[in-house]
Order: C-alpha cells, then sequence, then structure tokens
C-alpha cells in the first residue's frame, strides 16, 4: 500500500477514480480506517479515505433532515443535533471496544456503507430506512446522486439505499442526507435479572407485541451481563433481560406500569431511571458485552423466534455466550478461539433457522480463511456479481472485502 | 391525451397471437388465461385512465410456479410482460401494450403465515392491502403502510410502487415495512431475497426490487412487518384562513418533538367537497385544513393534542376541534381518504404526487394555484403535509381535448417546481408513463444510465414494463420504433 488520498471534493474523488480506472489499480476505501483490519484483507494499490469530505451540509430541525458530507464524524453530528433536542434514531454502534480501536471516530459515510444500527432498530428502523438520498463516485468515477433531501421519494430506483450495507465496494458516498428524530423527553428501563436465553426471548416479543412502543429490548447471557458498568445494572452475575421505554414523562410512567403488569409472569424488575438508562444503553451502544478480547465474535441475523434454539444448538457443539438484540432478532455469538472460527457449526445452524452470520473478530489467519459474510444462493450471487458489474465494472473499489472472489 | 409517446408494438408477436393465446393456455389452463375482447378490456388501462390499450393477452396464475412458466416462455419468445395487481397506479404503471401479455397477481390472495411473537406476515401479493390487516386485526397487529386505495390495491402493487399513506409519517413507507420477497425474474428463476429477520445479507436488492415499478420481476410473495396496534388513536382538525399558517402550524408541530402518526392537509376545494361525500364535520369557512392524529391511551391521547392544540392557538386557528368519539374519526378519515373519488365525481382529475421540503409549501402551494389559473384549470389540494408529499388534483374535462391537454401541462409544470424547490417528481405514485418523460428535470443522463443498467442486469431484453420509468431516447439500444403519439390514443 503505497498512497493516502484525501480527496477534498467530488471532483477531486472522480479524478482519482479516474486514474485508478485508467492503470487498472484496485483501491481501498475508508472512513476513519478505524476497522480495516477486519474482514478480508484487501489487497490494493491505495487508500482513499473520506477524511476530508467534512461538515454538515443542511440541517433543517422543522423537517427532521439533515445532510453531511461522508467523511464527518458521526460524534460531530450527534453534537450538533443534541444542540437541537434531536438524535440519529437507529442509534449506529461504535464497535471500537469490540475491536480494539479507537472510539468515537466512526464517519458517517460508513455508518450507511454498512448500515449500522443499534437497539432502536427494532422500532423505527435501521440506517438504511433513514437514509433519504446521498451523491457519490461510482467505480466508472462518475459523480451521481439518488434520492434527495425530501422525506418521501419514489422517483426512479432507490439507489441509495442500494447502496448501504455495500462496504465501500459500489461506490464512494460523498454526501449522505437521512431522517433525525426529537430526542424522548423521559426515558426507563426496566431490567428483568436470571430468565434462561428462550424465556428472555419469549419475554422481549411478547413486549414487543404490545402497544407501549418499546425501543429497545436486549439480552445478555451472564458473562457479558457482568461487563456491563452502569449502576444498579452492573457487576451482576446472571443474566439479564432490558426493556426501554422511550416518550414524555407521563406516557412513560405509564407505559412502564402497563408492560410489568402484562410481563408479571417474568418476575419483578429492577427500574432504571433516565440517567441509569443513558448509561446502560450507552454501553450497549459501545458493544460493551462483547468488548475486546481473544474470543471469537460472529453477528448473527434471524428471526426471533429461532434465536434462543439456535444458540442451544451451538452449544452441543461449543461453548457460547450471546448478547441478543432486537428481541432476539439479531444475536452477538462469543465463541473461544478456534481454526476455523466455528463458521461450519454456525452457518448450518443459520440455515436451518433462517437468517445470516458475519464474522465480526477474529485473528488474521482465521479471517482469510473463513467467509465474513453469508455466502449467497447461486441466483443471489449471480445478481449480487451483476450488480457489482454495474456499478464498479473493473472491480476497483474493496475488491475482496465482502465476497473473496469479488 | 396524446402528449406521453408509445413504442410501437412489434407487428411480429401480435400477429402471433393466436398460437401465443394458444401456448399460454396450454401452460395455464384455460380459466387462467382472457383472451377474449371483453375480457381484456378490463385490462386496458389503470387509474391513469387518459391513456388505454388492449393487451395481447391476460393471464391470471394461481401460484409462483405458474408466474414461471409464463415468464420462461415470454422470454424465450421475446414477448413483453406488464405485471399487474389491481390496476389503481395513478402513473400509468400498468398499462398494456398491443405487443404484451398482462400477468396479475390478483389470484394469488392467500395469508401463508402470521407470526406474531416475531411480527411478521408472510403473503402472496395478490392480497389486498387491507386483507393483511384484516387478517392481523383479531391478533392484535396491523400492516402500517395505508395507502387511500388500500381497499382495493394489492402488497404487489404497492411493493413495485413503494407506496405510502396517511399514517407513513410515523411508521414509514412500504420499502420500510417489507423484510423479504419471492420474485419470479424474466428467465423465469425463482429467487428469494431477505426473509423473517431484519435486515438481509448481502447488498440490498430489496431496496432495488420495492419501487422498481415492475421492471426487475414479479414479486409473488413477500414477507412484511406488523405492528401491535395502538391502544387508540385520535384526530384532530385545525382549520386556518390561510395556507401559510397551516403550514407554519405543520413545521411547530415537528420542532416541538412530538412526531404524529399524520398530519394530512386538505385547502378549500377539497374540503367542501370531501364534506359533502363524507360529512366529516369539517370547517366550511377555512382555507386551510389540518387533520393531525396521535395514538396512545385516551390519557396519553389527551396530553399530546392538548400540547398540539396549544402549538396551533398561537397561530390563532380559525377553527379547532377534537373528534368527539370512534364514529367522528372515523368519518373524518373517511372524508380524506375517499378525497380523490370524491373530487372525481365532480370532475375529471390529474392528480400529481411531487414531494418538496416543508419549508417551501406556502411558496409552492401558492405557485400550483398560479400554475393552474395559468391554464384557466381548477385545482384542489389533499396531501400528506407531515412529509412534504403533495397531490394537487388538477380539474379538467376529458371529453375536452384541449382542456386535457392543458391539464397535462400544467401537471408538468407543478412538477417542475417541486424539483425546483427541492423535491421531487413523485411521492409515492410511481413514474410510470406519466412522469417518464420528465425524468430529465431531476436525474441526470449518469444517474438514468445507472438506473438503466440496474435494469438491464434483471431483464437484458427489456421486456418487462418497458415503456415505463425511463425516457424512451437515450436507453440501451431496444428503443427503436417510437409510435406516432396517434397510436398511445384511444
Ligand atoms: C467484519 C466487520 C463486520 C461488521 N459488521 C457490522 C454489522 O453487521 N453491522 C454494523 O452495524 N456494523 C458492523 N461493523 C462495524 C462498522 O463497520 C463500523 O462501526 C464502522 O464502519 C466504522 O466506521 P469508520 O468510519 O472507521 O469506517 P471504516 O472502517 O473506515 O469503513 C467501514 C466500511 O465502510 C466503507 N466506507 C467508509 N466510508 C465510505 C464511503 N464514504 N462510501 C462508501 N463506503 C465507505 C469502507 O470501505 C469499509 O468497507 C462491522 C465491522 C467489521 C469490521
Ligand atoms: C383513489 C386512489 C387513491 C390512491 N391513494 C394512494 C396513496 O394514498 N398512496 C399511494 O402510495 N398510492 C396511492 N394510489 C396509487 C395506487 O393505488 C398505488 O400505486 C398502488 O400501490 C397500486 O397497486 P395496484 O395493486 O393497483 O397495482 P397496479 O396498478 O396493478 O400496478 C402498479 C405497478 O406495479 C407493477 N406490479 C403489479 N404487480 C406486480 C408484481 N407482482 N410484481 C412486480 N410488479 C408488479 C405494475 O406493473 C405497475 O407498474 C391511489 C390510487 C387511487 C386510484
Amino acid at each position: 500500500m503505497s498512497e493516502l488520498l484525501r480527496p477534498a471534493a467530488d471532483w477531486e474523488l472522480k479524478s482519482m477514480l479516474a486514474q485508478f480506472g485508467a492503470q487498472n489499480l484496485a483501491v481501498e476505501i475508508v472512513g476513519a480506517g478505524s476497522k480495516r483490519a477486519i474482514g478480508h484483507p484487501v489487497q490494493a494499490a491505495a487508500l482513499l479515505t473520506t477524511a476530508s469530505l467534512r461538515g454538515i451540509t443542511l440541517y433543517e430541525p422543522t423537517e427532521l433532515v439533515m445532510s453531511a458530507r461522508a467523511g464527518t464524524p458521526v460524534s460531530q453530528i450527534e453534537v450538533e443535533l443534541a444542540s437541537r433536542g434531536q438524535m440519529l434514531p437507529f442509534e449506529p454502534l461504535d464497535f471500537g471496544a469490540a475491536l480494539a480501536a479507537p472510539v468515537g471516530l466512526q464517519t458517517i459515510g460508513a455508518v450507511f456503507a454498512t448500515n449500522n444500527s443499534g437497539a432502536r432498530r427494532i422500532s423505527v428502523g435501521s440506517a438504511r430506512d433513514h437514509l433519504i438520498g446521498l451523491r457519490g463516485v461510482n467505480g466508472r468515477a462518475e459523480i451521481f446522486k439518488s434520492g434527495g433531501r425530501v422525506m418521501k421519494n419514489v422517483t426512479g430506483y432507490d439507489v441509495a439505499r442500494a447502496l448501504t450495507g455495500s462496504w465501500g465496494t459500489l461506490a464512494v458516498m460523498t454526501e449522505v442526507t437521512f431522517k433525525v428524530a426529537p430526542l424522548p423527553d423521559d426515558i426507563a428501563t426496566l431490567v428483568y435479572t436470571g430468565l434462561p436465553e428462550d424465556l428472555a426471548v419469549e419475554m422481549m416479543s411478547l413486549a414487543m407485541g404490545t402497544p407501549f412502543e418499546i425501543s429497545g429490548t436486549v439480552h445478555l447471557t451472564p458473562k457479558h451481563a457482568a461487563r456491563i458498568a452502569t449502576a444498579p445494572v452492573g457487576g451482576r452475575a446472571t443474566s439479564i433481560t432490558a426493556l426501554r421505554i422511550e416518550n414524555f414523562m407521563k406516557s412513560v410512567r405509564y407505559r412502564k406500569g402497563r408492560i410489568m403488569e402484562a410481563l408479571k409472569a417474568y418476575g419483578q424488575p429492577m427500574e432504571l431511571d433516565l440517567e441509569a438508562s443513558l448509561g446502560f444503553w450507552a454501553e450497549m451502544r459501545r458493544l460493551v458485552p462483547v468488548r475486546f478480547s481473544d474470543d471469537i465474535l460472529w453477528r448473527v441475523s434471524t428471526s426471533p423466534r429461532k434465536a434462543a434454539d439456535l444458540v442451544a444448538t451451538l452449544r452441543r457443539h461449543m461453548p457460547v455466550e450471546a448478547t441478543y438484540d432486537w428481541s432476539g432478532g439479531l444475536v452477538w455469538i462469543e465463541i473461544p478461539d478456534c481454526a476455523d472460527a466455528g463458521a461450519a457449526d454456525i452457518r448450518r445452524a443459520v440455515a436451518i433457522a433462517g437468517g445470516h452470520a458475519t464474522l465480526i473478530r477474529a485473528r488474521e489467519a482465521v479471517r482469510r480463511e473463513v467467509e465474513v459474510f453469508q455466502p449467497q444462493a447461486p441466483a443471489l450471487e449471480k445478481l449480487s456479481r451483476g450488480l457489482k458489474d454495474v456499478f464498479d465494472p473493473q472491480g476497483l473499489l474493496n475488491p475482496g472485502r465482502m465476497y473473496q472472489t469479488m | 391525451m396524446t402528449a406521453i409517446r408509445l413504442p410501437e408494438p412489434e407487428s411480429a408477436v401480435v400477429a402471433r397471437r393466436d398460437v401465443i393465446v394458444k401456448d399460454l393456455v396450454a401452460m395455464l389452463g384455460a380459466t387462467s388465461v382472457i383472451a377474449d375482447e371483453d375480457g381484456r378490456r378490463a385490462y386496458e388501462t389503470d387509474a391513469f385512465t387518459a391513456y388505454r390499450c388492449m393487451p395481447l393477452a391476460v393471464v391470471l396464475p394461481d401460484t409462483t410456479d405458474g408466474v414461471a412458466q409464463v415468464m420462461a416462455y415470454c422470454h424465450r419468445n421475446g414477448i413483453k410482460v406488464i405485471p399487474r395487481g389491481a390496476g389503481t397506479s395513478l402513473c400509468g404503471g400498468a398499462l398494456p401494450a398491443e405487443d404484451a401479455i398482462v400477468i396479475g397477481v390478483s389470484r394469488m390472495n392467500k395469508v401463508l403465515e402470521i407470526d406474531t411473537p416475531a411480527r411478521f406476515a408472510r403473503v402472496e401479493t395478490g392480497i389486498t392491502n387491507l386483507a393483511i390487516s384484516a387478517a392481523a386485526g383479531p391478533l392484535g397487529f396491523f400492516y402500517a403502510p395505508d395507502p387511500s386505495s388500500q381497499l382495493a390495491c394489492t402488497l404487489a402493487g404497492n411493493i413495485a410502487m413503494n407506496s405510502g399513506g396517511a399514517h407513513c409519517l410515523k411508521y414509514g413507507v412500504t420499502t420500510n415495512n417489507v423484510l423479504g420477497v419471492k420474485m419470479v425474474m424474466i428467465d423465469g428463476t425463482v429467487v428469494e431475497v431477505g426473509g423473517a429477520h431484519l435486515d438481509a445479507d448481502g447488498y440490498d436488492l430489496l431496496a432495488l426490487i420495492i419501487g422498481s415499478e415492475g421492471q426487475l420481476g414479479i414479486v409473488t410473495e413477500a414477507t412484511v412487518r406488523i405492528l401491535p396496534m395502538a391502544e387508540g388513536a385520535r384526530p384532530m382538525l385545525i382549520g386556518f384562513e390561510s395556507t401559510a399558517k397551516a403550514s407554519i402550524c405543520v413545521s411547530r408541530i415537528i420542532a416541538s418533538g412530538i412526531v404524529p402518526v399524520a398530519i394530512e392537509f386538505m385547502d378549500r376545494p377539497a374540503i367542501e367537497v370531501c364534506e359533502a361525500f363524507a360529512k366529516a364535520g369539517y370547517p366550511l369557512d377555512v382555507d386551510a385544513l389540518l387533520i393531525v392524529e396521535v395514538e396512545g391511551s385516551e390519557e396519553e391521547i389527551a396530553d399530546r393534542l392538548g400540547y398540539i392544540a396549544g402549538i396551533a392557538q398561537e397561530l390563532g386557528p380559525s377553527s379547532l376541534i377534537i373528534s368527539a368519539d370512534d364514529a367522528q374519526s372515523a368519518k373524518i378519515w373517511k372524508g380524506r381518504k375517499s378525497a380523490f373519488g370524491a373530487i372525481g365525481r365532480k370532475a375529471d382529475y390529474l392528480c400529481m404526487d411531487g414531494t418538496i421540503p416543508l419549508s417551501q409549501l406556502t411558496y409552492v402551494l401558492e405557485e400550483i394555484s398560479n400554475i393552474c389559473k395559468r391554464y384557466g384549470l381548477g385545482v384542489a389540494n389533499v396531501f400528506h403535509a407531515g412529509d412534504g408529499n403533495l397531490h394537487p388534483l388538477i380539474m379538467y374535462d376529458a371529453n375536452n381535448a384541449r382542456q386535457a391537454e392543458r391539464a397535462e401541462q400544467a401537471g408538468a409544470d407543478i412538477l417542475k417546481l417541486c424539483v425546483a424547490a427541492g423535491g421531487c417528481l413523485t411521492g409515492e405514485h410511481g413514474v410510470g408513463i406519466e412522469k417518464r418523460d420528465l425524468m430529465r428535470v431531476q436525474f441526470s443522463d449518469v444517474d438514468l444510465a445507472q438506473q438503466m443498467r440496474i435494469k438491464s442486469l434483471f431483464d437484458p431484453q427489456w421486456l418487462l414494463n418497458p415503456a415505463k420509468v425511463f425516457p424512451l431516447d437515450g436507453r440501451p439500444e431496444l428503443t427503436a420504433g417510437v409510435a406516432d403519439p396517434a397510436v398511445a390514443a384511444e
């Protein structure tokens, strides 16, 4: 890797990519670059960062909309939003603690490039759901736009959303426009302790079926729960299951009561007030329960109904600690270090349950060998390859980052 | 009307019609094929009724496999395909072509699975939008996107158009509520994208499929999110003497930190017609009416409506009515949801669908009224104000060719205005044929070429709904033979 490129404008990025295209040389795309060592190592002639594409370009609090250049740190965006009583509703995770990387650097472009969403995704939708427009430069060195700055837009194909979760392999986003939301007046969290996983998932699903708009549902097995520091949840040796309620104050009080009533059979919960709730959910957002260690970390997306079974199946083959988010629809699975990262067992279990598994953390030697993203069915793989060709026919952008041969 | 050009039908295909019909009958059985003139007539247009065209034949398969067989057949024989749901498209999305087979999914309307703990429903896409909520309702759940046409329109059409509705301010549009689809590709291959889990793996193909207006494949099954019903919901009516005040009110509500489930806007002509139709108790002495709905328990609703009333009071509303009970709420919504139909009884109309930034609302509404005056036409506005999705209804007389033409011109001017104001051509109805030739107002050639490459990836021969969405000129080859406009006319 010889060069570090820092384009500061769309046209500059375009001319850089045109040059790489002319020489048929690959380029690795990063935001803050904090997680580049993870996933398949990208073989590229140069590293291109969006760090100089920085700044909030539009913010209309009365329309709940913001535009920012892709390299703008999320931390800067959240400070600006908070000053007007608003937030990024999908609460993107910070992977620093889980990956032994710096915390707080992540860029807004990378949030959308990886469709990074946290606990509130269960009630309000993912990063992808909040993206309404973008500008970017594709692998053909063409500047393009998709979507716009308005909330509803079905003009032409939804290219902007199609680029979320594409990990910089289709195009480099230079500016993103997204929906924001008001901060809730009040937050409360109900924490149930000692529930086994199947009951916890059952309870979380039941809670999500009530009309009380629960905005976070997580379950942590004992070892993961012990890593939480926020009092009074912190430092317990039992599993914890947490439900978050957000709204105006009177409503939170009312809903808390109704939920406890509905879930009486699962025990008497601890109640976290606003401050403790902020602390706890901030730890969840920093992935504290799966913070860095030598253990292997997988991220599994499945139907909540299947989550606990899937983990139980895996336990027949290996010790497993798990953090369930999205009422069981997302499971962070931690297993001891091993040669194939447990990929064969995990992917088999996921194939049965439905969904997909992504390898998040493993030694480099392991990562070289294991498919990081879920291998796709042939018909879908053909479409994925085709889509790569549409945007980046020469395969210049992040070759191999998602799929080894793409 | 004559302004929109359609490609010349391929005479070789039209000439083989009898053989093709025989083949289709052999594949699906006679009950699933409509070939006679009267039968086909029912499919010659959609809700964009100014344009009509008899299809070669119509098939209504019962299964995904049936769809796949017909698709593979069309692919082998180079025959165009028009996917169809209920035909309520307002942009000519389901308009047939003389050399094309309409594949309708309306007979595939079963609920396959409802899973309330995991909060999804798996259905065949020919099911109507409302039927999903009807099936989930007894379990305490509903399917959120609620186009006004929900009684008739199918999930298939909703997926193809990425349809929205009044309550999308809170719950999002179709693309935010579909988790997975089963889709038949043009060569007959069946792909499954996503599923019961919240995020699909790999590239976000669902994002491309939803809103692709039947150009990428035929969606036969879908897994959709269902949500628990709120404890209660209640609308309030806020009337203002000016649209300016109403739009300030919308901005202030949103800025205050409340996101209601819906904020709908009606202007005077719309209020009059809807009130006459639904007797909803709309005030008749105001220039602008907002319907604002919130959800929750009785107390929560009272609290929030009180808060919103406070915001409205500061602007001196001409009237402020909180719905007293469910019966009145139902009437209020009936008035809104039947707005198009009610106006349609008075006059023919073209329904525009541009979206604008809320801050431009007052300016844009004024300009719309100026534009229509210039063309000597009446206009009524009834739309989703919370998200800036306008629906100017330009009224005209379809039997008067001059007027019809002027209505189309006024519509085009309005859409250009929306784009210039920072918005877009269509917020929920889609491009179809109606806005196809305006796409360059919003997109550069690079943007369009990129989208057309995606079309070519899924459908290399451009057999699926080809005359729609993209301007006919500047397409990859295939565009030879643009017909004389007269061919497209009635
Ligand atoms: C293997 C792995 C799996 C992960 N899985 C998930 C997950 O499933 N869900 C989740 O929410 N988070 C996931 N993350 C975390 C997420 O990627 C990081 O939190 C975040 O991307 C870091 O921000 P950054 O600015 O340092 O990004 P970087 O590490 O610099 O970039 C992250 C990715 O985004 C691309 N990218 C960055 N900027 C742009 C841009 N402007 N245009 C186009 N592409 C761009 C990069 O090429 C790279 O592929 C995962 C991380 C890794 C390493
Ligand atoms: C009175 C009235 C009110 C309306 N209100 C609203 C509203 O509030 N919000 C809104 O968004 N829209 C509204 N619409 C527009 C229309 O109802 C929607 O676009 C609807 O989604 C169309 O559904 P349909 O089943 O009628 O589809 P059709 O009109 O049959 O087809 C629409 C498009 O979908 C494609 N298609 C159909 N089936 C499939 C399939 N299986 N696979 C792939 N593509 C397919 C067609 O080719 C066509 O391009 C309204 C229309 C009317 C007449």
